[in-house]
């Protein structure tokens, strides 16, 4: 977990020269109740580092459907986060079943949710198209039986 | 609209105790899956759902919404309403059904934000 306390950017991820803070959460899939934790704990560092609310508020949405998915579909995973000064990239990454067909899982309204997801509010099939209407970048590698990688970038 | 006069007009209950009557709303939506609700991805203000759990109120504060209102008389989940008292968004709870609420709120002058 990060440390909230005095949060500012640093030059610690690369040789690139872009200051970056980087945060690693773990999502567990066991608990419904506090799926969204991840996004909250991001949201708070954003509005900390004094970014617009837009720019907030598309990151938080983005990354709540991302983290949503990880624990309705994938059993859970990891969601890695890099702040810079001008862009969020997100990297969600799960073991889960995976996606069979990508182009389908992108088109608004087609879900596999079961029943009892929906009954928790989720399974509209609306998360990835959501996510894909809230960022400037998406990239979705999967594959079946070993597990799906989302990259969510927003820039500011 | 303030949150006073929604409160009136869908004769609800507060369960939160965040201070809530000058709170000023400029648009409402309304989803039963929480995903409808995001697809917007403006800030509302206000959320009516029947979804009793923790998730409407994580919704809400990702969409910066101020107000969840709980529709078709369901008492409020205990774990929703701790979780909103956290983070100061208002919870209500109206007996009127989601299309009897918005409904009577969009008479009453409260839009949607997407005419």
């Amino acid at each position: 977990m990060h440390n909230s306390e005095g949060l500012k950017l640093e030059n610690k991820n690369d040789n690139s020269g872009v200051e970056v803070l980087k945060q690693r959460y773990e999502v567990s899939a066991d608990d419904f109740a506090s799926a969204g934790a991840a996004s909250a704990a991001v949201k708070k560092t954003l509005k900390q580092l004094g970014f617009s609310p837009d720019f907030i508020r598309r990151t938080s949405i983005a990354m709540y459907e991302g983290e949503i998915n990880m624990v309705i579909h994938g059993g859970g995973g990891v969601a890695e986060v890099g702040i810079s000064e001008n862009q969020v990239t997100i990297t969600l990454t799960d073991e889960g079943p995976g996606i069979a067909d990508i182009n389908l899982a992108m088109k608004e309204g087609f879900s596999t949710a079961s029943d009892t997801v929906r009954e928790m509010g989720f399974g509209a099939g609306m998360g990835l198209p959501n996510i894909k209407k809230q960022s400037d970048n998406l990239s979705l590698i999967s594959e079946v039986g070993k597990g799906t990688t989302l990259v969510i970038t927003i820039a500011t | 609209m303030k949150l006073a006069q929604v409160m009136e007009v869908l004769n609800a209950k507060v369960y939160t105790d965040v201070p809530f009557e000058d709170i000023e709303i400029n648009a409402a939506c309304g989803a039963d899956l929480m995903s409808d609700a995001l697809a917007f991805g403006e800030n509302k203000g206000l959320l009516l759902t029947g979804l009793n759990n923790p998730q409407s109120v994580r919704t809400a504060e990702m969409m910066d919404i101020r107000c969840v209102i709980i529709v078709r008389g369901k008492e409020p989940d205990e774990a929703l309403v701790k979780l909103a008292n956290e983070k100061e968004i208002v919870i209500m709870k109206t007996d009127y059904s989601m299309y009897t609420s918005c409904g009577l709120l969009y008479a009453a002058g409260l839009r949607g934000g997407d005419e």
